[in-house]
């Protein structure tokens, strides 16, 4: 499969900083990739580059074939919904609609369909002569989304789309805009510091710091097998502790941890460890709460946060490190003394880190 | 954005224009006092440093300027507070009304002090006859005049932007302070002063350039109290040409100096804490002694503050020679205004100074917009030193700039960029637009900025050209801050005294000198009309530029 937008090498430099560092992506026709990472990672340059508000230093964007790494914005045909939305505050809701569409020479009946339509698909029919200051925040969202899809670009870009809403309306419209986007069946590329947005909106999610591409992944693939440890802990829930790896059998990996030793399993699709120290990172499900016992890391249960029906521990262990660890409700209180231990019910979720990988 | 090829030649022609206008005609000035009939000479800035008579003048200039802004400031800001944080009956009209000598042009300021405090002014004739004296009490003469038409035109600069910074205080401040147990007192002192200290410092800086560069009220009230301004207009009627060059030099270098001076001494920016929050609410008085004392005086000093104002349109309705010794005009009559629109002598000045500010704030407003496209919305390189050049004419006095203006535009020499323009009609507004480019620009350019960057490239993505975005995008937008630069910059070329007076011809003489030769001839009331039709238009031309720029 070639992509239908192809992103190659991607360099931006403003002065003296790399924004984007060697960026390269591929998106197939119709799929929607979330790039995520903490601000000024660089993902909103690459979206900007991809619209073409800002030029690379080196690098090609390639969309069904066509170079269009030097075309202006105006040409490019890619649709963009802004953070802020950016919706002319002078225009009604028809008119911002219409402005792409008379770009390219629409006039009379055939536009006021096309208007309607795109008003239709974002269930706006009837809001076409408010004004926009009129609407609330979702509602100017799905304007702006009429907006940008109404000329029928070939790529559409979202930057933060829901980082501007009430949380209680970010879920809500986070599936408006999935479902939205399926429909349409528009190659989308789109911006979030928020990892569960990521998640739920790509098919496949981009983590991005200092300007380069970490790993690129389904969320499962971003989550069972983070590629290092920025991706592991950027990604989900996790601690890290210390530890010397002292052996090494596949599933049966022995590690010394804070002077208790502990069978761990690296999972697969990972280079094996060597012996030599090594970061664990920890997902609170792959470790449980034991009795205090030769194997178990001595710790004191520092609070406790309901999570549905389980609980999730914040833990300090006796060599002063931070752990979080699942378990159900009344396996301990703040102030207990516990003992921590590998879950062995979740297979993997143990990742060990060496140099030079993270 | 990517800064397109043809943005960067736009911008470094308009740089090019720009320097032309305003940064050329001041170095001409500069070599014209340095050059005599045999090259390169010293002999007239010797010449000026030997005169006493020049030193007096840019001594007085220099107190005077001071004194303005001690007055002005001893005017404004209790004001200020006393409407900012009082309640009383009319407390909200009394304010506006305040504000009024904010939006009328000197001249009619100087006109009505006359026919108010002048030797037989209003004023003067009661207290004469009050007290049975044979001669007028007093002569509006003399830095003294000056000073007290100063601190009356120029007291708003400290109201109003204290007003408004009082007016931006956030409550919680306040609340904050008294919760920690200050009192009134060290609350004042300690939050709320230093959160105005800014504002407080912008209206000592307008007051003092307003003051020093200054020209209506010494022209006319000075007598023999000299200051630069008068100073070089009578140099230059000698024709001591070299000699006015070398003061306007000096001029020049005393506005720098005090401006670079109030720039190094210049407070730290307010608190980030800014316009967050919601205004104090202004107190309403509870003992009834002291409300009852607080409404008499804002009302009294209202009275007083207009009542020049209300003089000028009295004795507008004054027929010539018929108001001698009464305290009152015994007749009344409208011929004045008639003969203002059916004279055709006299209804020319008025088209001429209609016309003329409309050329001067579409050309002001045009390259505002053009500073505004290239530097702010395209980002071109150099925007910021357009915009420097664009705020030039601010720092320097009025009457520098007609002298510049006027030097550098009487002789022929295309090649130097020079033509002459002196004597032709359009020399007049080639100065109103030189003389409004800050007021036009900052208020254009503060619009540019307030636009959300991202509405262009909204546009762009939607496949709109730069021209499309332009027309559909940004140019509405900018409305509100087109009309507020247009107003000011119309309301200031259409009463402008201070550059007319050295740069006008018989044909295309404006309202403010047509004032003028009406006094000289003693036809006071078609004089005092002209000063009401400035002060009306000036007030509805900026009452409309601020009521569409905030609503718009």
């Amino acid at each position: 499969m070639t992509g239908f937008l192809r992103v190659e090498g991607l360099v931006k430099r403003f002065d003296a900083t790399l924004a984007v560092d060697d960026v390269s992506l591929e998106l197939a026709r119709g799929e929607m990739l979330a790039l995520l990472g903490p601000s000024g990672s660089g993902k909103t340059t690459t979206l900007r580059l991809l619209a073409g508000f800002e030029t690379p230093d080196a690098g090609r964007i390639v969309v069904d074939g066509e170079d269009v790494t030097r075309t202006e914005p105006v040409a490019r045909r890619f649709g963009m919904v802004f953070q802020h939305y950016a919706l002319f505050p002078h225009l009604d809701v028809g008119e911002n609609v219409a402005f792409g569409l008379e770009s390219s020479g629409l006039r009379g009946d055939d536009l006021r369909t096309r208007v309607a339509r795109a008003l239709e698909l974002v269930d706006l029919a009837r809001f076409e002569r408010r004004r926009v200051g009129q609407l609330s925040g979702g509602q100017q969202q799905r304007v702006a989304l009429a907006r940008a899809l109404a000329p029928e670009p070939r790529v559409l870009l979202l930057d933060e789309p829901l980082s501007n809403l009430d949380p209680t309306l970010r879920e809500r419209t986070r599936k408006e805009i999935r479902d939205l986007i399926r429909r349409v069946g528009i190659t989308t590329l789109l911006v979030t510091h928020e990892q569960e947005e990521a998640f739920d909106l790509g098919d496949r999610v981009a983590v991005m710091r200092g300007g380069r591409l970490e790993q690129v992944g389904t969320p499962d693939e971003l989550y069972g097998a983070p590629v290092n440890l920025f991706v592991g802990g950027f990604v989900g829930r996790s601690s890290t502790l210390e530890a010397m790896v002292l052996s090494v059998a596949g599933a049966a990996t022995r590690v010394r941890v804070e002077d208790v030793e502990w069978e761990v399993d690296p999972g697969p699709g990972r280079p094996l460890p060597v012996p030599g120290p090594a970061v664990m990172l920890l997902r609170p499900e792959s470790l449980r709460l034991s009795p205090a016992g030769p194997n178990a890391v001595p710790a004191t249960v520092s609070s406790r946060r309901f999570v549905g029906p389980n609980a999730l521990f914040a833990l300090r262990t006796d060599r002063g490190a931070s752990l979080e660890v699942a378990g159900p409700l009344a396996a301990a209180g703040p102030g207990d003394r516990v003992g921590v231990v590998p879950s062995r019910r979740s297979g993997g979720a143990i990742h060990l880190f060496q140099d030079g990988a993270g | 954005m990517t800064v397109s090829r043809r943005d960067k030649l736009l911008a470094a022609g308009l740089l090019l224009l720009l320097v032309w206008l305003v940064v050329y005609p001041i170095l001409l000035v500069l070599l014209e006092g340095l050059r005599g009939t045999s090259g390169w000479t010293l002999q007239y800035v010797r010449l000026f440093l030997e005169r006493p008579t020049e030193w007096r003048a840019l001594w007085g200039s220099l107190w005077i300027s001071v004194a303005s802004v001690v007055l002005a400031g001893a005017l404004g800001l209790p004001l200020a507070v006393l409407f900012a944080r009082y309640d009383f009956p009319g407390a909200r009209l009394l304010g506006a009304l305040v504000a009024l000598p904010a939006v009328l042009p000197p001249l009619v300021g100087v006109l009505a002090f006359l026919f108010l405090y002048g030797e037989t002014g209003f004023v003067s004739l009661l207290v004469q006859r009050l007290s049975g004296m044979q001669e007028p009490p007093w002569r509006l003469q003399g830095a003294g005049a000056v000073l007290l038409v100063h601190a009356y035109s120029m007291y708003v600069y400290f109201y109003l932007f204290t007003r408004a910074s009082l007016a931006s205080l956030d409550a919680s401040l306040l609340e904050a302070s008294a919760s920690l147990g200050a009192g009134r007192w060290r609350s004042f002192r300690r939050v709320v002063l230093p959160q105005i200290y800014p504002a407080i410092g912008a209206a000592a800086l307008l007051t003092f350039m307003t003051s020093l560069g200054s020209f209506s009220a010494p022209y006319i009230f000075g007598g023999g109290f000299r200051v630069m301004t008068t100073q070089i207009v009578a140099t230059r009627l000698n024709g001591d040409n070299e000699l006015a060059m070398v003061e306007t030099i000096a001029l020049t270098l005393l506005a720098l100096v005090a401006l670079a001076a109030f720039r190094g001494s210049r407070a730290p920016d307010a608190p980030a804490s800014g316009r967050k929050g919601i205004a104090p609410a202004p107190r309403a008085l509870r003992s009834r002694g002291l409300r009852l004392g607080l409404t008499v005086l804002a009302w009294g000093l209202t009275a007083l503050l207009l009542l020049p104002h209300l003089t000028l349109l009295l004795v507008s309705f004054v027929p010539i020679g018929t108001w001698t010794v009464e305290p009152l005009p015994p007749v009344y009559t409208i011929q004045n205004y008639l003969t203002l629109v059916q004279d055709p002598v006299r209804v020319r000045p008025l088209l001429n100074s209609l016309w003329l500010a409309s050329v001067a704030t579409a050309a002001a407003v045009a390259i505002a917009v053009a500073a505004g496209v290239l530097g702010i919305r395209h980002r071109v390189r150099g925007g910021r030193l357009i915009e420097s050049v664009l705020a030039l004419p601010w720092a320097v006095p009025g009457t520098v700039f007609a002298i510049a203006i006027a030097t550098a535009f009487s002789v022929r020499a295309p090649w130097a960029g020079r033509f002459i323009l002196v004597g032709t009609a359009w020399i007049l507004p080639l100065a109103y637009l030189v003389r409004n480019l800050p007021i036009t620009s900052r208020a254009i350019l503060t619009g540019f900025r307030g636009l959300d960057p991202s509405l262009d490239e909204a546009a762009a993505s939607l496949g709109a050209s730069r021209g499309r975005t332009l027309r559909r995008v940004t140019l509405p937008l900018l409305r509100p801050a087109m009309l507020a630069g247009a107003s000011l910059a119309f309301v200031t070329a259409f009463g402008d005294f201070v550059t007319s007076i050295m740069l006008y011809t018989y044909d295309t003489r404006p309202v403010s000198l047509e004032i003028l030769s009406s006094l000289r001839q003693a036809d006071v009331g078609v004089a005092a009309a002209y000063g009401v039709v400035l002060m009306v238009v000036s007030g509805v031309v900026f009452a409309v530029g601020a009521d569409r720029g905030s609503a718009g």
